[in-house]
């Protein structure tokens, strides 16, 4: 018997291959050009790469299922609207990260020191964070579409190395990024173990790595259940931990706080996305038979989730925290849709994943154009009065704070409405209640901000808001016109969904 | 197009037009206002004349799909409740404007903004009434309460912005419940007749009683605090004393309808069984408002708190009127709605009028005004012999046919009751007689009486006050056959009158 390569379908694979490509070219480039023109360049070949990625997305939308690379990656609905959500993010984060001032020079360079303000002047400025992010986009894509146990580890760590150094590439308040990149590694690095830990013991359960084997043994297989419960038990650490659910949740604000902020916009939306999608399809694929054993710990984990996320966020006075906490607030809400179990569940939570995204990214964009004179300036309390100065971006940011609190007319709104519609119907009453009194709860503390731009005077140190770049304008502006028209028709948007949504088993 | 639609659709085209209009000329931008507000008042008589008031069912129906996979649609319909209310929300809006000619000015915002806002509310008004889609009402539930935020906070007084967040938390607080409830109610009809969301369907749904119990307490707690009802009610004293006069008219005088109308239209029509289950509690709960707002309403030594307490009071007696479930009390609550609405505008006008020219809200601080400010003086006592429902003027028949039409149900509550009469005409002459009556107070000697324009608005509502109080029969043949809808909705019928000898 000879050896007979492993067929690979290439125009399934196309869009990730593309993006890991361009990942490499951008390395390439960095090493070989001169330090004038790689910005420009970077950005062009990372823009081209997702433009073509979409198109390649765009191009299967309608082919059958198939898997890929020997099974190892499997192409359906849902996949495919996730990468396509992914690189719409990931497209306005090339945006803001386009304002590349935002980014140390040289990320080697210890921060303080003389060959760091020597690359500054100079103005040797390296631009490596766009293959990062490429890179990191490619894991992303790949973690949904994984269909095995293996498969999925990898892409995991493809998306979280990334991550994690450019969480600690932020040329102002070096330290602070520093630091957050570092408790961002360490933690994550302890979350891959829990991670592989479960993987090796739902291996042990089901002899099979592949989700469809762990599918068929979790469904009157003779599998040992201990071993069944020790693997998903540790397995969901590790995803808990990366769409920041309590009580794995304690990164989140450090990181969002010290990361530059378009990195910090790209991991809260993107690596959402990428992260509820792998989670969607292991729960609903594999592990829905044993649905008994996992529910109840995660509808608990959900309503803490919720209630810490919501609760703590009133405490804080930055910002990137309070959006942090924010976030991990709508993790929970974003669980109720994976616990729910259902088709409706599948819909509301990739309309949930792909509206919190953009308006996610807007806001974080806003957040980029407060500043003063050493950078951007993220305490609420010099916030105040912001409406008077510039009333357009403290009604485009009041819009994304109401769409977060599920207000009418915006997109967050229909998110929300949909996804504990899933929950009810999946017989699960007590998180929608626990949600909607949350969203009370966190209602408080996004009218709190709006309060204070809007109705208190400014005070002495103000802040300036910057004059926006035309890409961050771009984004700015689509973000608020998409939460809006969500919001309002969300049915064309809502039907494309159901053309998506259903997993291949 | 639809009546309806149009009516709606008007003040959002005066709101384009008065963005587009210069900033500076702030006359142009309330006049400009007030014609539109005007323009919808009219085509809100209209619609009252062409009303059929011999069929039962809604009237005015549009119906356009907007969320289809959902079972949203754009459907709009109005019955002899929801007519009553919008014709009261589009008369009061031109008298809000007229009578609160400067109030736009000296606030946080522009003139612009001001007139703006109130005119997104009109819309919002019109549409939370009429829409007979239940998703397409909490849209407007919701949404409305932006720009009462807006309004409360930038253009009130005092602790304007405390009073604002107080106002929005609590609205959002008991709108997210009810949000709970529908998605409640949305997942049955999916189970039973498709997904739907309107409210003639839903009303046929069969839902066991536990579960009806919590839906329906999602829906009451988020209109018991609109209405508001004890123990719910601490937001609007400051609302209503931060705000605006104009701002606490619509506030008192429409939204706060909205609360009551959601107990008819929704709790009740929906929830029969559940309404039946909760009648007592929420009788006592009325009657406790009734009593209480009236005691606290004595004891104000501000004026527009005091106006807000005893809304807190007549809101009681709606409420009663509305659980009473007999249709003497239904209509007569929703008459009292109605009556309500331009009692209380013409009470919180008037009080406009005279803090605007004291300089203060202290009731102690007038004195005299009878003498000084005879048209004022005046119109403050027919409003406020009309808050406490003397025979002859509007709310008396209103409150006679909640009392009467409780009493032949539950006689003790409607016993207790009674006493908020006394108690009203207490807490109304009280201050008629510190503020108007007796020796001018020092610093009160000068004060201008009611200009022109101030008695162009003031006019139609006394009118209205007087006309209705002699003659309801045009209201009341517009209100009576929708109470006997609902309460047969809700499977009662009128006790028999026992008639002695009979046995």
């Amino acid at each position: 018997m000879g050896f007979q390569s492993p067929a690979l379908e290439y125009g399934a694979l196309a869009p990730m291959l593309i993006i890991f490509g361009a990942a490499i070219i951008g390395v390439i480039v960095e090493a070989f050009l001169s330090a004038k023109v790689r910005a420009p360049i970077q950005l062009a070949i990372s823009l081209g790469a997702v433009v073509l990625s979409l198109s390649q997305v765009w191009r299967i939308r309608g082919s059958a299922t198939t898997t890929a690379a020997v099974n190892s990656v499997v192409i359906d609905g849902p996949v495919l609207f996730m990468q396509g959500t992914i690189l719409v993010l990931s497209l306005f984060a090339f945006l803001l990260i386009a304002d590349i001032d935002a980014f140390a020079a040289q990320a080697s360079a210890v921060p303080g020191s003389n060959e760091e303000a020597r690359a500054l002047e100079s103005g040797k400025i390296q631009t490596e964070v766009y293959p990062l992010t490429l890179f990191a986009i490619g894991g992303m894509m790949l973690f949904p579409a994984a269909n095995d146990l293996i498969t999925l580890f990898v892409a995991l760590e493809v998306l979280s190395l990334p991550l994690y150094l450019m969480a600690g590439l932020s040329r102002r308040r070096r330290l602070l990024s520093q630091e957050a990149a570092l408790k961002y590694f360490l933690l994550g690095a302890y979350s891959s173990a829990f991670f592989l830990f479960g993987a090796a013991f739902l291996y042990g359960f089901a002899g099979d790595v592949s989700l469809a084997g762990i599918r068929s043994a979790v469904s009157g297989g003779p599998g040992n259940d201990v071993f069944l419960i020790i693997g998903m038990v540790s397995l969901s650490v590790g995803l808990l931990f990366k769409v920041g659910a309590a009580p794995f949740h304690s990164w989140t604000p450090d990181v969002y706080q010290g990361a530059p902020t378009p990195i910090t916009a790209f991991m809260a939306a993107a690596t959402k996305v990428a992260a509820f999608g792998a989670m969607l399809r292991i729960f609903y694929v594999s592990l829905g038979g044993a649905v008994y054993s996992w529910k109840p710990i995660f509808t608990a984990i959900a309503i803490l989730t919720m209630v810490v996320g919501s609760v703590i966020a009133i405490a804080q006075r930055d910002i990137k925290r309070m959006l942090a906490y924010s976030s991990i607030a709508h993790a929970g809400f974003l669980l109720t849709g994976v616990i729910a179990l259902n088709q409706e569940g599948l819909k509301a939570s990739l309309f949930y994943l792909a509206s919190y995204g953009i308006a996610t990214i807007g806001a974080f964009a806003l957040v980029t154009l407060v500043r003063d004179s050493s950078g951007e300036v993220g305490d609420l309390n010099r916030w105040v009065g912001l409406a008077k100065r510039s009333p357009a971006i403290a009604l485009i940011f009041s819009l994304f704070l109401l769409s977060f609190a599920g207000i009418p007319l915006t997109a967050g709104f229909i998110g929300k409405f949909t996804i504990f519609t899933a929950a009810y119907e999946s017989g699960n009453i007590a998180v929608v209640v626990a949600g909607v009194l949350s969203s009370a709860i966190a209602a408080f503390f996004y009218i709190r901000v709006i309060v204070m731009i809007f109705f208190s005077d400014p005070a002495e140190d103000t802040v300036t808001v910057t004059i926006p770049s035309l890409y961050t304008n771009l984004t700015i502006w689509i973000a608020a016109i998409a939460t809006l028209a969500l919001g309002i028709f969300p049915a064309p948007f809502l039907d494309l969904i159901a053309t998506f949504a259903t997993f291949t088993r | 197009m639809n009546l309806l639609t149009s009516m709606g659709l008007l003040p959002l085209i005066g709101v384009g037009l008065i963005a587009l209009l210069p900033a500076t000329n702030a006359k142009l931008v309330k006049q400009s206002a007030l014609l539109v507000s005007v323009l919808v008042a009219f085509l809100g008589i209209t619609m009252t004349i062409g009303f059929d008031r011999g069929v039962t069912g809604f009237q005015y129906v549009e119906r356009y799909s907007w969320i289809p996979s959902l079972g949203i649609s754009y459907q709009l319909g109005v019955d002899g409740i929801s007519l009553i209310l919008i014709l009261l929300s589009v008369l009061l809006v031109p008298i809000v404007i007229l009578a609160g000619w400067n109030e736009s000015e000296g606030g946080r915002f522009s003139v612009k903004t001001f007139y703006i806002l109130i005119l997104v509310l009109e819309t919002m008004m019109i549409g939370v009434f009429a829409a007979t889609d239940l998703f397409l009402f909490y849209v407007f539930f919701e949404a409305m309460l932006v720009p009462v935020y807006f309004l409360i906070g930038g253009y009130g007084s005092g602790a304007r912005q405390a009073a604002a967040v107080k106002f929005l938390l609590y609205s959002l607080f008991g709108g997210l419940l009810m949000l709970a409830s529908i998605i409640g109610i949305f997942v049955i009809s999916g189970n039973q007749i498709g997904r739907t969301f309107d409210i003639t369907a839903l009303s046929t749904l069969e839902i066991d009683a536990t579960t009806q119990n919590f839906l329906f307490l999602g829906f009451f707690i988020a209109f018991a605090i609109k209405a508001p009802l004890w123990p719910l009610h601490t937001w609007l004293p400051d609302a209503a004393k931060s705000a605006t006069p104009g701002t606490s008219v619509l506030l008192l005088g429409v939204l706060d309808k909205v609360g009551t109308f959601g107990m008819i239209r929704y709790c009740v029509e929906l929830f029969p069984e559940a309404s039946r289950t909760f009648t007592p509690l929420i009788i006592t709960q009325a009657v406790i408002s009734i009593i209480y707002g009236a005691f606290l309403a004595i004891g104000q030594k501000d004026i527009k708190s005091l106006i807000a307490f005893t809304s807190i009071s007549h809101f009681g007696f709606i409420t009663l009127g509305i659980f009473a479930m007999t249709s003497q009390s239904n209509s007569g609550a929703t008459l009292y709605m109605f009556n309500h609405g331009i009692s209380t505008a013409a009470l919180f006008l008037i009080a406009g009028w005279m803090i605007s020219r004291r300089g203060s809200s202290t009731i102690a601080d007038f004195g005299g005004l009878q003498r000084v400010t005879p048209i004022l003086a005046w119109s403050f006592f027919i409003a406020g012999l009309s808050s406490l429902a003397l025979p002859g003027l509007s709310s008396f028949v209103s409150e006679f046919l909640v009392l009467v039409g409780t009493y032949t149900r539950y006689p003790l509550a409607a016993v207790i009751a009674t006493f908020g009469i006394i108690l009203a005409a207490l807490y109304i002459l009280i201050p008629v007689q510190k503020a108007l009556h007796g020796p001018t107070t020092a610093g009160n000697e000068n004060l201008p009486d009611l200009n022109r324009r101030e008695i162009a608005a003031i006019a139609p509502v006394i009118a209205l006050i007087v006309a209705l109080g002699f003659y309801p029969k045009p209201a009341l043949e517009i209100i009576n056959p929708a109470a006997q809808v609902t309460i047969t909705k809700a499977g009662y019928s009128d006790p028999q009158p026992l008639v002695g000898g009979d046995k």
